[in-house]
């Protein structure tokens, strides 16, 4: 399998949401993935880009979101920036958590962990970046 | 495909057939405006059918949950019924399945509404 990157820079809006899910559906059929793989990946990068748009960037038009795709041998490589105030992993709750069960929100990081390999998450003073990867052969 | 919805009544029960996806954006407001227009008129015994709801994302699982505990809040009861397997996978993996009624049968479901 040939390595391939490609990178976006998207405006802050509900269509970069929509798009980030298509093209990480798109990459992840050509990558080789199943249907149910398919739609765990697609399904996680619309969650960080959910996040990046209306969390992170807050619909600013101002502020961009990157998403890049790099596909490997071994893996699929997803790569999400915002342009926000940094996200702190260590204070999102726990959605399981019985006090947090009706939330209405708040599930967003826990679907992206249960549904991709591996997942960091690397928050600064000018944006979040939220790498998410899925390995090839499982 | 964005979300489309409709009602009939069967036996005092509000039956919403839901279709296509409920993410965030155009298709969780409609769920949600449509749970409110419900209540608004005293439709409180309310059946979700998301049997041709093919997608869902947290957006859509949190307006399910929102529309839950309105309903419960105002007396009513709000039910689910023929989950597809993506949605209840879902549904599972965010132990949200034990705390809505889920059903997959109809009639059954009608039935069971107090």
């Amino acid at each position: 399998m040939s390595h391939k990157q490609v990178s976006y820079t998207l405006d802050s809006t509900l269509e970069t949401v929509n798009n980030a899910e298509e093209t990480a559906s798109r990459m992840a059929a050509e990558a080789g993935f199943g249907d149910e793989d398919v739609m765990k990946i697609s399904m996680a990068v619309r969650e960080a880009a959910v996040n990046a748009v209306l969390h992170g960037n807050a619909y600013d038009p101002g502020k961009k979101v990157t998403l890049a795709f790099e596909r490997t041998s071994d893996d699929l490589v997803i790569t999400i920036r915002d342009q926000g105030k940094g996200l702190d992993p260590s204070k999102i709750p726990d959605p399981l958590a019985p006090e947090n069960l009706l939330k209405t929100s708040g599930r967003g990081i826990f679907i992206i962990r249960s549904f991709m390999d591996e997942v960091e998450i690397n928050p600064s003073q000018t944006g979040t970046e939220i790498k998410l990867v899925k390995h090839v052969h499982g | 495909m964005s979300m489309k919805s409709s009602t009939r009544q069967v036996d005092g029960v509000t039956i919403v057939d839901l279709s296509g996806r409920i993410t965030l954006g155009e298709g969780s407001v409609m769920l949600r405006d449509q749970v409110r227009d419900l209540l608004s008129k005293g439709q409180k015994k309310i059946l979700l059918n998301l049997g041709d709801v093919n997608y869902i994302d947290s957006s859509g699982i949190g307006e399910l949950v929102s529309a839950f505990t309105t309903v419960k809040n105002q007396g009513g009861e709000l039910k689910l019924l023929n989950l597809t397997k993506k949605v209840h996978d879902l549904l599972q993996i965010t132990k949200l399945y034990t705390v809505f009624d889920v059903k997959d049968d109809e009639a059954g479901a009608v039935k069971s509404f107090s």
